[in-house]
């Protein structure tokens, strides 16, 4: 919308001539405009495409390259126009914006070839038109997810190995990566082999095997075999403590080792075996015992190094954490109210096999889940609907946490495959075809990718990118605030300063204040009108023009010029705009001459009405504090 | 079954008589107007061709129908004052500026009161002025619409002001306005009496200069 409001300001400005009658001092000097008046059309060669359009169109946008002066840069004399060696397709949609104030984002370009182009013509991503801001903020973000995978797959141990590696490195990294050397590969399948036959000789003890001659009753395998699945499990146990010291000593880092997912599986899959020959050979504890062995079957999931679909399922678990947080919670509630409901309808009949409320929770998770198994079945009439209505909203409430739990188990699982295609392609790489190609173009990719990082680095503060000088509609505007300043005899501040005065106000500054004022106040000491009637409240001006938005407690930062006496406080531009360079302005000075005028003992100062309008900062700051070492002495200068 | 496709035509019917609805709501907004031609506007402003078309161009390119509205003018004069309401001064304006009384403004209305206000004499601008203030188009001022414009002047500097806005600042105002211009002390301000007593102010005299070159 800054287009917006640059085209009416001259006509709010012209309106101004209605407060003319109304106002007491005289209005201030306008702005002088040094732009030339004409409108021209200026001719923009994109890499041989030829674009014209108004001058006027390109400076509604002042902060970027094209409406600054930066574009001189790019002016060719021989032809009279702006040549520009870029994407003529891209260059479009961003001419479209200053056309129409609104950026577009091409959903069949690039991402980052869009934000380079952005970054190069100086245009804050952030003003994405609604439209289209959620695409390009997806395609962002996983282009950066992308790229966060790709530096780390860059760093992990496919690369050929530091010439100068320990041999604790070496065997670290042969436990990560078992196809880096024959040894390690041999080691991986032999751990493998020996997972797989602990799991089977954990399933068949349980076998019932024929009785040995004698006995009548059939017996578990393991228990006739006992000393063949005793060797074999010991036999299984040493290999895994030996290959989990081994982890263990090659860690480069033993705590975060320790603590790892996988290193606790290895430890909770070895501890029954050793606890249990610890323990004596008693009735009472070999209770607990037996339940220690169920942890054996966590030796399964040691699987999980060795296939990647496992270790998938994992962290899709993982990441969906809050949508199975949400499917349990609602789970719960459902059973609870179903099963207080069917508890209560059932209660009357006498062989309810409804006991109680918990009891009732068997029956409604197996109804919710479609089970319905018959073991509990109601037989009012009351229960029978409540039962029907609670398989239907079964249905419904396991249905929708798992469409997100599959998307994401899928975006994950193509991820995975991505990675090993990038894995591929690295080699493919390495193995010297590119070598073959151009050197430019693989100093371009090089550069490539570091423009990319660097690039992302200066998006997060890519506000700071783009502040220039105040332009031209700042001025006359400001000129127009002041304008109304006069014409009320009030000044604008801000909430802070505002507060201050109606503190200071009401303590008794009434008496020195009055008289000096203008005849607005007249000499009334009233501190009534400390708060007035409007209690509106108005957050700090954001300009539409303005690319940059100050906090609150850089503003508090910008000089303001307290005074404990008569002169008018200097800190009415300073929350309107966002820029510190304040004093540039040429109304402020005029607002000095203004209140030396208003003192009623001036100093040796002279009146002087007919300052001309100097441009200069810092001149400036000098005058006003001059200004102020003359007038009366107890002046405050707030965080100047 | 027929209860089934009852209840479908019933959805169908529905949904047509919506879209209707939405025809005829496009319909209405598809309003546009053409200025009349250059050479007439020339002609009866102060413009050349080329100022024309340069405010031209801005104007369609912020109306693309041709028209502003009161609540487009007054979001407009929004936010040139953020701190403060300015819908009531914008009413006022916009009332000025739509000579026609037709509840929009269009490029010729546009054009025509930019022309007064930077290019017409001192006599045209405090006409124009005058009429601004004459919110009843009766010929007169008198003090409730006075009073009513500098409030709306006052709303617009908002609350945060220093030194601190009294309640009676505005009829304060207005009290100083009629005892400068009420030459006769009959309570109205005519439009001679307006002219006259401006016309003895150096301070206005002087800004009303000001603001000639503001295109």
């Amino acid at each position: 919308m800054a287009a917006g409001v640059a085209t009416w300001l001259p006509f709010a400005r012209a309106a101004a001539v209605g407060w003319l009658p109304l106002a007491k001092k005289t209005m201030p000097k306008p702005p002088v405009d040094n732009t030339s008046r004409s409108d021209e059309i200026l001719y923009v060669n994109v890499s041989g495409v030829r674009f014209q359009t108004w001058k006027n169109t390109l400076d509604r946008y002042p902060d970027t390259l094209l409406g600054s002066s930066e574009k001189e840069f790019f002016f060719n004399e021989d032809t009279q126009e702006y040549f520009f060696d870029r994407d003529p397709e891209m260059f479009r949609h961003i001419l479209n914006f200053y056309r129409t104030g609104k950026l577009h984002y091409p959903r069949h370009e690039c991402i980052q070839a869009f934000d380079e182009e952005l970054a190069f013509y100086g245009i804050v991503p952030e003003i994405i038109g609604d439209c289209c801001m959620e695409e390009y903020r997806d395609r962002k973000k996983e282009n950066q997810e992308r790229l966060a995978e790709d530096t780390e797959a860059n760093e992990s141990t496919d690369a050929p190995l530091p010439p100068h590696s320990t041999p604790r490195e070496r065997l670290w990294r042969a436990f990560e990566n078992p196809h880096t050397s024959t040894m390690a590969l041999v080691f991986y399948y032999v751990t493998g082999f020996f997972i797989a036959v602990s799991v089977i000789a954990n399933v068949v003890e349980t076998v019932p095997c024929r009785p040995p001659k004698g006995k009548v009753k059939d017996l578990p395998c393991g228990e006739k075999y006992d000393l063949a699945f005793f060797c074999m499990d010991t036999a299984c146990v040493l290999i895994f403590t030996f290959e989990y010291l081994m982890r263990l000593f090659a860690a480069p880092s033993r705590c975060k080792f320790m603590r790892s997912v996988m290193s606790v599986i290895d430890v909770v899959a070895i501890m029954p075996y050793y606890i249990g020959l610890v323990m004596p050979e008693n009735e009472d504890v070999s209770g607990a015992f037996v339940t220690l062995r169920v942890f054996r079957v966590f030796r399964i999931f040691k699987f999980s190094r060795h296939s990647q679909g496992l270790r998938i399922l994992g962290y899709t678990l993982k990441s969906c954490a809050s949508e199975l947080g949400f499917l349990l919670f609602s789970l719960t509630m459902a059973i609870i109210i179903f099963a207080t409901v069917m508890f209560y309808a059932e209660k009357g009949t006498a062989s309810s096999t409804f006991t109680s409320i918990p009891a009732s929770f068997w029956y409604t998770i197996v109804t919710m889940t479609t089970l319905g198994y018959g073991d509990m079945v109601p037989s009012t009439i009351a229960g029978k609907i409540f039962g029907s209505i609670c398989s239907l909203s079964g249905v419904l409430v396991i249905a929708l946490p798992v469409p997100v739990i599959v998307s994401n188990f899928s975006r994950i699982y193509h991820q995975n495959q991505r990675a090993d295609k990038m894995r591929a392609q690295q080699r493919f790489r390495q193995a010297g075809w590119l070598r073959l190609a151009n050197l430019t173009n693989e100093s371009y990719f090089l550069d490539f990718t570091e423009n990319c990082s660097v690039f992302q680095d200066r998006d997060s503060d890519s506000t700071a990118l783009c502040v220039k000088n105040r332009s031209a509609f700042e001025h006359q505007h400001h000129h127009l605030l002041h304008c109304l300043e006069k014409t009320t005899n009030h000044e604008f501040t801000d909430e802070m300063n505002y507060s201050e005065l109606c503190m200071t106000e009401s303590v008794g500054f009434r008496t020195s204040r009055s008289t000096s004022l203008s005849s607005q106040q007249g000499a009334q000491n009233n501190s009534t009108g400390c708060c007035p009637r409007r209690v509106r409240r108005r957050a700090a001006m954001r300009l539409a023009n303005s690319t940059v938005s100050v906090s609150r407690g850089s503003v508090q930062e910008l000089d303001t010029l307290q005074f404990k006496t008569t002169t008018i406080p200097h800190q009415t531009r300073s929350s309107l705009n966002a820029q510190p360079d304040n004093l540039k302005l040429n109304c402020g000075e005029q607002d000095f001459t203004a209140a030396i005028i208003s003192i009623p003992t001036p100093p040796a100062n002279t009146p002087d009405e007919s300052l001309p309008p100097s441009p200069a900062p810092i001149p400036g700051i000098l005058r006003n504090t001059q200004a102020t070492a003359y007038t009366h002495e107890s002046f405050k200068i707030s965080s100047l | 079954m027929g209860a089934v496709v009852g209840t479908l035509t019933m959805q169908t019917k529905s949904r047509r008589l919506s879209r209707d609805k939405a025809d005829d709501d496009l319909e209405m907004t598809v309003v546009c107007h053409r200025p009349e031609g250059l050479d007439q506007m020339e002609a009866q402003t102060n413009f050349s061709k080329r100022e024309l078309q340069v405010l031209y161009r801005g104007f369609k390119n912020e109306c693309p129908s041709g028209v502003v509205s009161e609540e487009t003018f007054k979001q407009i004069y929004s936010k040139f004052f953020p701190h403060g309401d300015a819908s009531a001064y914008a009413h006022y304006l916009f009332n000025a500026f739509d000579t026609g009384h037709t509840g929009s403004i269009k490029f010729e209305d546009f054009v025509t009161a930019l022309s007064i206000l930077l290019r017409g004499s001192v006599t045209e601008k405090l006409q124009w002025t005058f009429n601004l203030y004459d919110i009843n188009r009766d010929g007169y001022i008198n003090k409730e619409e006075m009073t009513d414009i500098v409030r709306a002047i006052y709303d617009m500097m908002g609350k945060y002001t220093y030194p601190v806005l009294k309640t009676d600042a505005p009829k304060q105002h207005v009290d100083a306005f009629f005892q400068k211009m009420d030459k006769n002390r009959d309570g109205v301000v005519t439009l001679d009496e307006f002219i006259l007593s401006c016309q003895e102010d150096e301070n206005i005299m002087r800004s009303l200069q000001l603001f000639e070159n503001v295109i």
